[in-house]
């Protein structure tokens, strides 16, 4: 059976360059998948866990927004910043979480909220895959 | 003439400087391939991004976006201007300023207020003591440039424009050619312009078939201009990082060189120097035993 090859890239690194049986993308407009020999497609993303399964074996991936294109095979997923759930610093995610929480909670005039909101929901998403792992 | 001592010691000071300038070159040549490295890495990312956005921008008609519609009214301009932390690195951080006051002055003369967004210690500090005002600057940042700085950056002029504070948007940064080519170049952030794809592009992405969207064009465009914004942020901080250090080896480069050949010359001037101070000596030895014999 064919493969899909899926490039996860972000503006610093490749994440994952890997031939893969599916994957599971959380698109704007809810969690679609994505099998070898898709038709062409391209689909906004948002802040989610991305998985894909290789040979019976599940892999999890934060991706934070961008998009995913798929063409002739190739699954190229753009985003600003992605890490596979082996890599996610959870100390970092905590912190990152309690911050955004405390910015919410102030809600001064200078506070951005949706900024606030969108790196809260990055920090809890992280935190959920690193228990995934 | 100067004494044997001095010489001698200026010798000594510039075969100082000599190492100094050395172990520069070699630091820069160091993080110059880190730097390269990151623009390696950065580069699929980009490549992809112009395609994609390319495509849906061939698919969607007119000007259905706030950040490609160009404003009625001109009246600022904001310049974005990347430039090293540090000096000792020839005329680049001359020539980045240069080009972007060059820039400025049109921009007034087309009667814009002109606005800085400074990333790097040189352009800010420079930009601060003209008559232009610095919105934002940051310093001590090119040397670890990430997404997130060219991410505040790009969300601040994003931001600006879509509110009417801004009209007009510039990037200035020093384009690596080649290591001996660092030339400034200027480009347009806002109103972005659609990237158009080249002929060899759409030669290599072979047969072209109908694409499903998800959500619609207009939306998804919608979604990724403002982030191409950013690319283009990151990609001017990227190139203007390695120039710097491509630009620094080079002048250390010729720093060294430079002090090999006052070397040479102060060795000359300290033989001339002790050999004059011989002569004397012989002459006054001479002329003493000359006179015993009367």
């Amino acid at each position: 059976m064919s493969k899909l090859q899926l490039e996860v890239v972000t503006p610093d690194t490749k994440v994952v360059s890997e031939a893969v049986d599916y994957v599971s993308c959380p698109g704007i407009e809810g969690e679609f998948g994505v099998l070898p020999q898709h038709v062409s497609m391209l689909s906004g993303l948002k802040i989610g866990a991305l998985r894909y399964d290789n040979d019976g074996k599940h892999q999890y991936v934060f991706v934070s927004g961008g998009f995913a294109d798929v063409n002739n095979g190739v699954m190229s997923v753009l985003a600003e910043s992605a890490e596979i759930a082996q890599d996610i610093d959870t100390a970092r995610a905590q912190a990152a979480k309690a911050r955004a929480e405390q910015r919410l909670s102030e809600r001064g005039e200078k506070v951005d909220v949706v900024r606030a909101e969108a790196a809260l929901q990055r920090a809890v998403v992280r935190i959920q895959l690193a228990q995934l792992r | 003439m100067p004494s044997l001592k001095d010489v001698k010691m200026k010798i000594v000071g510039v075969g100082k400087t000599k190492q100094i300038t050395k172990a520069m070159n070699m630091v820069a040549s160091a993080k110059l391939r880190g730097a390269q490295n990151r623009i390696e890495r950065f580069r699929p990312y980009a490549a992809k991004y112009r395609q994609v956005l390319a495509e849906l921008a061939s698919k969607v008609e007119g000007n259905c976006h706030p950040l490609l519609t160009e404003h009625e009214e001109k009246k600022v301009c904001v310049i974005v201007l990347t430039t090293s932390d540090r000096g000792l690195c020839g005329s680049f951080n001359g020539n980045l300023i240069a080009a972007a006051l060059k820039l400025a002055k049109q921009k007034t003369a087309d009667g814009m207020t002109v606005k800085f967004i400074c990333a790097g210690k040189k352009g800010r500090d420079t930009v601060s003591k003209s008559q232009y005002e610095v919105i934002l600057g940051y310093g001590d940042r090119m040397g670890r440039v990430d997404f997130p700085l060219a991410n505040t950056v790009a969300q601040e002029v994003i931001h600006g424009y879509e509110t009417l504070a801004i009209d007009e948007a510039y990037l200035v940064y020093g384009e690596f050619v080649s290591m001996g080519q660092q030339p400034p170049r200027t480009l347009q952030l806002l109103p972005l312009q659609a990237p158009e794809n080249s002929g060899e592009e759409e030669a290599n992405a072979g047969p072209r078939c109908e694409y499903l969207y998800e959500p619609n064009e207009e939306k998804l465009l919608a979604e990724l201009l403002p982030s191409y914004v950013k690319v283009q942020i990151y990609r001017g901080m990227l190139d203007t990082a390695c120039s710097e250090h491509a630009a620094r080896m080079a002048a250390m480069d010729n720093a060294t060189r430079n002090c090999n050949e006052m070397v040479r010359m102060l060795t000359l001037l300290y033989n001339k120097t002790r050999q004059a101070a011989i002569t004397s000596d012989l002459i006054d030895i001479v002329g003493g035993a000359e006179a015993l014999n009367g």
